[in-house]
């Protein structure tokens, strides 16, 4: 299998709400639009959606209530069927597997967490993080050994014998992602998990979060409703409203390069040169190589910025992480993104 | 349609709704009595269908032809050997396992450990003091004898609560049918349960104990679904991420995450029981429940006042402790903890039995107490009783006399007068008013049950008392309600009582209407009027300190007076609930009708008593259903006007 091969791939899928959802959509002709769909008495919560999930990759899904982004998730996860399309995981048609088989998949490769966190409260911590591994019926020594040690990873080490309501709400969620990681799945679900939180939490359980990342790189599909958070994570974005996705691209080319009004009205708040990298500005080598230091392609604009003022030179050239060259930067271009006009 | 009624009502009235027309209808009915044809006076001897006959027919096939009866006695026979063992531990009865009966001072610690574990303190003195009561008075034998069928009961009622309910949310189609049944089954009088029992399964304590399981079983049911719908779709949907299948997903994750409602099932399940195996004496069930009903019948009222002393504080303390029970979360313990540390109320437990044991078998008064060694306070309650009996005489002879002269007669002769189509009109217009055109054939539906089963009389009857009660108790009720529910602290405090009094047995309230007023259709009104007050009084509460905060504030900002603010503010919102309040009034109030008929009325439930005494079936059913119909019309009405009203003020 190529490296490039999609972990999870989705073809035009659909999930429609009303009457007889199947003979409905069989009989449409591309996409009609929501209020269309609605006027004939069907909820388009999941609109010809196709996306593709690279390994190792954060996908974030962004999107206000009311948007599609849950629903689509538990699309690609199976918690409910789809009206149309297909997704597939790792090559295979999940929604061609039988019960039995969607078992065996949710418990060797997939982890969920959820935003209320929906934690067992009649079991201790412990027994909460060990609960998918007595599912899969591990005996209760390996179920201990391996809970206690996701329990240590995620930094709730001695408390494993509390019970969820005796723990403030970022530990609540602490738990819920303990109990998701039990199984080392390959594919991790996170349906908006801090967004029961408050602000200051939520910030420190990012930061938990990308430091967990960090050791191990799964593929992640992550939903938020916050665009600070999916900026702050994502490798990539898509932006869903009423069940389509408006634009799916690196958080660069989004604030960059908004594809929809709706997209615009989004990255029109955020400060871009905290956002785009060197990297996501940077243009082809065209024939000419600048010379001088490269700047490091994974510094965003604004840690550039004493080096862009002074800097005489009117192109710069871009390194990646290994000090390859791979493209030149317009010092114009990284000054107007900085200075806020436009870019 | 009299002359004067067109011009004064308003213009915009004028059109004329089915509701009105049908009313109308109802008062030319009334207005032409005198000249209309006896047919629609009562219902024709044609009209009336020979439905007891029918049912009669019905279990006469399902006993003997089909062979039912096998499988009841051999049902039977599997409870009663489970009764014998609880009566042998309990009471010491000749039977297997022939280790009983356990002392007295055992049971009462155990029940004082239970209460500790459960609640604390206050409630492990609540529990082991009702058993050092019931001990200390030398009613140990009949207590143990209610109890021991309680012990085998409840359990039984929970699992098959709980198998019923899981099945009824698992397949959507046994709902539909599952509902009206539990409608009908929640609102069916005790007795109709009792009448198919005796036929199929005899008298004595295992019918008890089967009726009482029947009874107290559709709560159970109800919990459980309520339970089930419950659980947030998140934590199901962690079960399945982690991989369940369908049947770790139910035992593992819905149903301990439903433990909340299926703990108030368990509550529910054992104050019925308890209800019900008081009224179980009625088929032969010994105990508690029997001894109260001789006494009461030979008007020993000392005695009768200890045993229901006994009833209530069992009643208390049985609710008190499954509420804790559902209240108990668990708590984490501290790592490296010993057994006995972790475990201290067991360990104490442990101790006090031992303790126990040891203590009873050197001083045989801590194994049982004997006949002269019982206490009793009956002769002093009877002297205190009989002199306020004489204190109170010109006021109860007085109210006796105005009640029966005034107020019940002319009622009863009044609702006897109607044409029976009268009140079917008047029924359908209520309908039409509150729910069109639906809601008037549902209730119609039900009340002309009634009128073809030819029980219409007796049902008129058993109307009559109930509308008297109920009106009395709102009369003082609503007042009471709203004063108690002027302040925090009171409204709690009220609350508290009305609970409390909610969880004693029915029969319970007939105790000081019969020591006050006699063996006689007072006594019934009045304990009517005493059971059907509680909810009234409690929602009425309820209802008043459930009104948001700011609304009031607003109106005292607008400068209403504390009048004005209760009339144009709280009142109207409270009202919804409050109607649920007279909704539980009545329905308890036709429960209540029912059961005194022991002492003497001649409505329903003395036919009922018949039915019970010559085990007819078929009459006992037909007239447990009529009760039920008057019962399910009534909350019909009620519960879609509520809703109207509900929807009106946007709550």
């Amino acid at each position: 299998m190529p490296v490039s091969e999609p972990v999870i791939s989705c073809r035009n899928v659909w999930k429609l709400f009303g009457p007889s959802p199947e003979a409905y959509l069989r009989g449409l002709e591309g996409d009609p639009g929501f209020e269309a769909i609605r006027q004939a008495g069907y909820i388009s919560a999941v609109r010809d959606v196709s996306l593709d999930i690279a390994r190792g990759e954060m996908l974030v899904i962004m999107g206000l209530s009311g948007s599609g982004k849950s629903t689509l998730v538990r699309c690609l996860s199976r918690l409910i069927e789809i009206t149309g399309g297909t997704v597939s995981v790792e090559g295979q048609d999940i929604g061609a597997l039988s019960e039995a088989q969607l078992i065996e998949l949710r418990r060797n490769k997939m982890g969920m967490v959820f935003q209320s966190f929906g934690l067992l409260p009649h079991r201790t911590v412990l027994e909460n993080v060990a609960f998918p591994l007595e599912m899969r019926g591990q005996d209760r020594a390996t179920r201990r050994k391996r809970a206690l040690e996701v329990i240590d990873l995620v930094g709730l080490g001695g408390r494993e014998d509390y019970f969820p309501r005796e723990l403030s709400g970022g530990q609540q969620q602490r738990v819920g992602i303990a109990r998701s990681l039990a199984i080392e799945p390959d594919i991790w679900f996170l349906d908006e998990p801090f967004s029961a939180l408050d602000p200051l939490i939520r910030r420190e359980m990012q930061d938990e979060f990308l430091r967990l990342q960090g050791m191990l790189g799964k593929t992640i599909v992550f939903i938020t409703h916050d665009f600070d958070e999916a900026l702050r994570l994502a490798d990539r974005i898509a932006i869903m409203k009423d069940g389509a996705v408006e634009q799916c691209d690196t958080p660069d080319q989004i604030v960059l390069n908004p594809a929809t009004d709706y997209v615009r009205k989004f990255t029109e708040e955020i400060e871009k040169a905290r956002v785009v990298h060197a990297s996501g500005l940077a243009r082809p080598i065209n024939g000419v190589m600048p010379e001088g230091l490269p700047v490091a392609g994974k510094s965003t604009i604004r840690a550039l910025a004493r080096q862009l003022i002074d800097d005489p030179r009117e192109i710069l050239p871009v390194a990646d992480e290994a000090g390859r060259v791979t493209g030149v930067l317009s010092r114009k271009e990284a000054l107007d993104v900085l200075l806020g006009g436009q870019a | 349609m009299s002359e004067s009624a067109i011009p004064s009502a308003p213009a915009t009235r004028l059109r004329l709704s089915p509701a009105w027309m049908v009313l109308c209808l109802a008062l030319c009915l009334i207005l032409a009595r005198p000249y209309l044809p006896e047919g629609l006076m009562r219902p024709a001897e044609g009209l009336i269908l020979p439905l007891a006959d029918w049912i009669n027919a019905l279990f006469t096939w399902l006993r003997d032809d089909l062979g039912l009866i096998h499988v009841t006695r051999a049902f039977a026979d599997g409870i009663e050997w489970l009764l014998d063992v609880t009566a042998n531990i309990l009471y010491g009865k000749n039977r297997w396992p022939r280790i009983g009966p356990l002392p007295w001072i055992v049971v009462a610690l155990s029940a004082g450990c239970l209460g500790y574990w459960l609640g604390g303190l206050r409630l492990a003195l609540l529990a082991g003091g009702t058993f050092v009561w019931i001990a200390l008075m030398g009613q140990w034998k009949w207590a143990m004898e209610t109890l021991s069928v309680i012990v085998v009961a409840a359990p039984f009622s929970v699992l098959l609560g709980l198998v019923v309910g899981v099945a009824t949310w698992r397949w959507r189609p046994l709902e539909a049918v599952m509902n009206p049944l539990l409608n009908i089954a929640q609102s069916l009088p005790h007795f109709a349960y009792m009448i198919p029992v005796v036929v199929f399964i005899g008298v004595g304590p295992k019918a008890g104990a089967i009726v009482t399981i029947i009874f107290s079983v559709p709560p159970m049911i109800r919990m459980t679904l309520l339970g089930l719908r419950k659980v947030p779709p998140e934590v199901i949907e962690s079960g399945k991420m982690c991989g369940s299948t369908a049947w770790q997903l139910m035992t593992r994750v819905r149903i301990p995450t439903a433990r909340t409602e299926i703990l108030v099932g368990v509550n529910q399940v054992i104050m019925q029981c308890l209800a019900m195996v008081v009224l179980a004496s009625f088929i032969g069930m010994p105990g508690l429940g029997q001894k109260l009903l001789q006494l009461l019948q030979a008007l020993k009222i000392g005695r009768s006042i200890e045993i229901g002393i006994t009833i209530v504080l069992l009643a208390v303390a049985l609710d008190r402790c499954s509420k804790a029970w559902v209240a108990l979360q668990p708590v984490h313990h501290e790592p490296g903890l010993g057994w006995v540390a972790r475990h201290r109320v067991l360990s104490l437990w442990a101790v006090l039995m031992a303790l126990g044991f040891a203590l009873s078998a050197v001083v045989p008064f801590f194994a049982e107490v004997g006949r002269g060694q019982s206490l009793s306070v009956a002769d002093p309650l009877d002297a205190m009783m009989s002199w306020v009996i004489v204190a109170l005489d010109p006021v109860t002879q007085w109210l006796r006399w105005f009640l029966i002269t005034w107020v019940l007669i002319p009622v009863r002769d009044a609702l006897l007068w109607l044409p029976y189509t009268a009140v079917l009109a008047l029924v359908a217009a209520a309908g039409l008013a509150v729910g069109g055109w639906r809601s008037a054939l549902i209730c119609v539906g039900f009340i002309g049950y009634i009128a073809i089963t030819g029980w219409w009389d007796r049902a008129m009857i058993t109307i009559y008392t109930v509308l008297v009660a109920v009106a009395v108790a709102t009369s003082f009720g609503f007042p009471l309600g709203i004063w108690a529910a002027r302040h925090e602290a009171r409204a709690k405090r009220v609350l508290l009582l009305c609970d409390s009094l909610q969880t004693f047995p029915s029969f319970i309230y007939l105790i000081p209407v019969i020591m006050l007023f006699g063996v006689n259709d007072v006594a019934v009104v009045g304990a009517v009027v005493l059971f059907a007050a509680v909810p009234l009084i409690r929602y009425t509460i309820e209802g008043l300190r459930g009104v948001p905060e700011t609304v009031i504030e607003a109106a005292d900002m607008s400068g209403a007076t504390r009048r004005q603010s209760l009339w144009h503010v709280r009142l109207p919102l409270a009202l919804p609930t409050i109607m649920v309040g007279i909704n539980q009034s009545l329905m308890f109030s036709l429960f209540m009708v029912i059961i005194a008929a022991f002492i003497g009325t001649q409505d329903l439930g003395q036919e009922m008593q018949r039915a019970l005494s010559s085990t007819d079936v078929g009459k006992g059913l037909v007239l447990g259903f009529a009760v039920a119909f008057i019962g399910l019309a009534a909350d019909h009405l009620i519960k879609k006007m509520a809703e109207g009203r509900r929807r009106a003020l946007g709550l």
